[in-house]
């Protein structure tokens, strides 16, 4: 395999003494192993298929309450939005327009975005105080309010990744497979068709 | 161990007791170098560490003409940019390199108690202290980073960038050039073993917002590296101090700052910004995102918007070229509004992904005329004009200051319209 190291010790030491530049070094001692929970700490991102999702569920009406609580104050009452912070609902339609809304309901391609990032992100100045439960909670909320799901509907690990958001298909290329190749996509000049 | 290193050892400690001091001036002064006032006098005298003439005051502004602080409430994700025309040769200092972290300020950071996690799809996952990244190979390259929306006719700040009395910081301040020094990204990858199904890299900073970026692997181990000087002294808390990545060419989102993970991943994570903020919507309401690379690019920045000449007679232009897609191969520029294009002279080291400094010997006859140039890049592409950019987007060229989102990656070659009275003017339009 590729990324494997020299095993060669003992020829790599009298190798060194000739010419170090020739060799690879192994690095030896560089780093150390993570705890589990440092790895646990930093392990926030979550994937389009959710696997990294932690346990904890959530639906609209507890949403709501939170929302007024934690969101609206820079989001508005009726998340439309302020000079602080964006619209979150509505402007399905909108996009092939000179002037498109583009909220989570009308533009974000994977539900499991909301939730990574209301996490990571909200409340401003309180990043990172929300628990598992009213993350889902909250994402479940914008996600009714953008008519995705209803009201009473579950959110959690398993529910979450399977949401087909309304605009997934909109972005090109729509596989996640095919967007690494810049070129093979026909993209120039710093352009992408 | 050799002779040498003892003396090394010394040093290192020395520098260790110096960034702690350093702490408390990035606490009382985000982003700046300015001595603490609790630091010693050795410290307080310029002796120790030098400030520019009090008569040069080249600065930064806040991206719609406004200087830090913005006004309350007023959205700082805009940026601050760069004066580019007042640069000479192709550094930027750290001190004035454009500034863009999505409105929130650079985390205080000891660089004593920050790591770096290198984990996911790896076939043993490490965590590196700054100083353990310091005990690898170093490189130092110059690159230039540039926003996405560097120059962008419409959006937010579209409207100071077609204003007639746009300078060059306002058309083109979003884009900075650095020699930086780090550690190849490549080098750690092979240290952490890759797994074969790992095909894309997800990087974390340590800000309030935990920006995070996904970029494939073909690039992580190709150029990619994470940083921890510029231009000959640590990163400015600014621009990711004590680490962060630099991605050569790419959109500057990618170059994420304060680095504090990387993980190694089969897909791209689709982060906030990266799926919802950065891709290029088109009038059919399809969107293109991960666009990656920045295209070929120049500006003249003397003479430029809101410069004026001193009457008929020789000036040098000067400009800055760059190009995402590797070396700057050839620039020219046109005096007569486009009509006739020569080649003009390269005046500084060209490094790929760099920014290149030319210059034009031209003789001004007093009357009015338009000043524009361009560069054609290493693969053969050539800085498109406007009615290029809008064909190959499939528009008409006003789409690009009547639409309501940011056209990205807005490469069109710049015109600079020189009055018989010598004052000079943006001349783009669509």
């Amino acid at each position: 395999m590729r990324f494997r190291f020299n095993f060669l010790a003992p020829v790599v030491a009298v190798a060194a003494c000739i010419s170090a530049a020739a060799q690879t070094p192994d690095y030896k001692n560089v780093g150390r192993t993570p705890t589990a929970q440092e790895v646990q700490a930093l392990d926030i991102a979550v994937s389009t298929e959710g696997k990294e999702l932690p346990p904890g569920s959530g639906n609209a009406k507890t949403g709501a309450r939170l929302y007024q609580q934690k969101c609206a104050a820079c989001h508005g009452e009726n998340q439309e939005g302020s000079a602080q912070a964006p619209k979150l609902v509505g402007g399905r339609g909108t996009l092939a327009s000179l002037h498109p809304v583009m909220t989570a309901g009308s533009y974000w391609p994977f539900a499991t975005t909301i939730f990574d990032y209301i996490r990571r992100a909200m409340p401003r100045y309180q990043e990172g105080s929300l628990k598992a439960d009213e993350v889902y909670s909250l994402a479940a909320f914008i996600l009714y309010r953008n008519d995705i799901i209803k009201e009473d509907d579950v959110i959690d690990a398993t529910t979450l990744p399977k949401i087909k958001m309304p605009n997934r298909d909109g972005f090109i290329p729509q596989n996640l497979d095919e967007i690494h190749d810049y070129k093979k996509r026909g993209c120039k000049l710093g352009h992408c068709p | 161990m050799k002779p040498n290193d003892s003396g090394r050892r010394s040093f290192l400690k020395k520098s260790a007791a110096l960034a702690g001091l350093a702490v408390g001036a990035a606490r009382s002064a985000p982003g700046q170098t300015a001595a603490p006032e609790n630091s010693p006098a050795w410290l307080k005298d310029l002796h120790g560490y030098g400030e520019r003439s009090r008569f040069e005051t080249s600065a930064r502004l806040g991206a719609p003409g406004l200087y830090d602080p913005a006004p309350a409430g007023y959205h700082q994700d805009f940026g601050w940019r760069n004066p580019i025309q007042d640069s000479v040769g192709y550094i930027t200092p750290a001190s004035l390199h454009f500034v863009i972290a999505h409105g929130y300020e650079p985390p205080d950071i000891d660089p004593a108690e920050h790591h770096l996690l290198i984990h996911g799809l790896v076939e043993k996952p490490l965590i590196f202290s700054v100083d353990d990244l310091k005990r690898f190979p170093s490189v130092t390259r110059a690159h230039f980073l540039e926003c996405n929306a560097n120059g962008a006719p419409a959006g937010p700040t579209g409207r100071f960038r077609v204003s007639p009395d746009a300078t060059a910081q306002d058309t083109h301040g979003f884009t900075s050039c650095s020699l930086w020094t780090g550690v190849p990204l490549s080098i750690l990858l092979k240290h952490v073993g890759v797994k074969p199904e790992a095909k894309w890299i997800i990087g974390e900073g340590s800000e309030k917002g935990k920006h995070t970026k996904s970029i494939p692997i073909e690039k992580a181990m190709d150029d990619v590296f994470i940083a921890y000087g510029q231009n000959g002294e640590a990163l400015r808390p600014q621009q990711g101090y004590p680490i962060r990545l630099l991605v050569p060419g790419w959109e500057g989102i990618n170059n994420v700052k304060w680095l504090r993970k990387i993980k190694l991943v089969e897909e791209p994570y689709m982060g906030m910004w990266e799926s919802t903020k950065y891709p290029s919507l088109r009038p059919d309401g399809l969107s293109r995102w991960f666009q990656f690379q920045m295209g070929p690019r120049t500006v003249i920045t003397r003479p430029s918007g809101g410069q004026k000449l001193n009457g008929p007679g020789f000036y040098e232009i000067s400009g800055l070229a760059w190009s995402g897609g590797g070396l700057v191969k050839s620039i020219e520029v046109s005096t007569d509004n486009g009509q006739t294009w020569r080649e003009a002279e390269i005046q500084s080291p060209v490094f790929p992904k760099a920014h290149v400094r030319f210059g034009f010997g031209w003789d001004w006859n007093g009357e009015e005329t338009i000043l524009q140039s361009r560069c054609t890049d290493e693969v053969g592409e050539r800085q498109p004009t406007v009615v290029e950019l809008a064909k190959f987007w499939k528009v008409e060229p006003d789409f690009f200051v009547k639409t309501g989102t940011i056209p990205g990656h807005f490469n069109a070659i710049q015109p600079w319209k020189v009055n018989p009275d010598g004052s000079v003017q943006n001349a783009i339009s669509f």
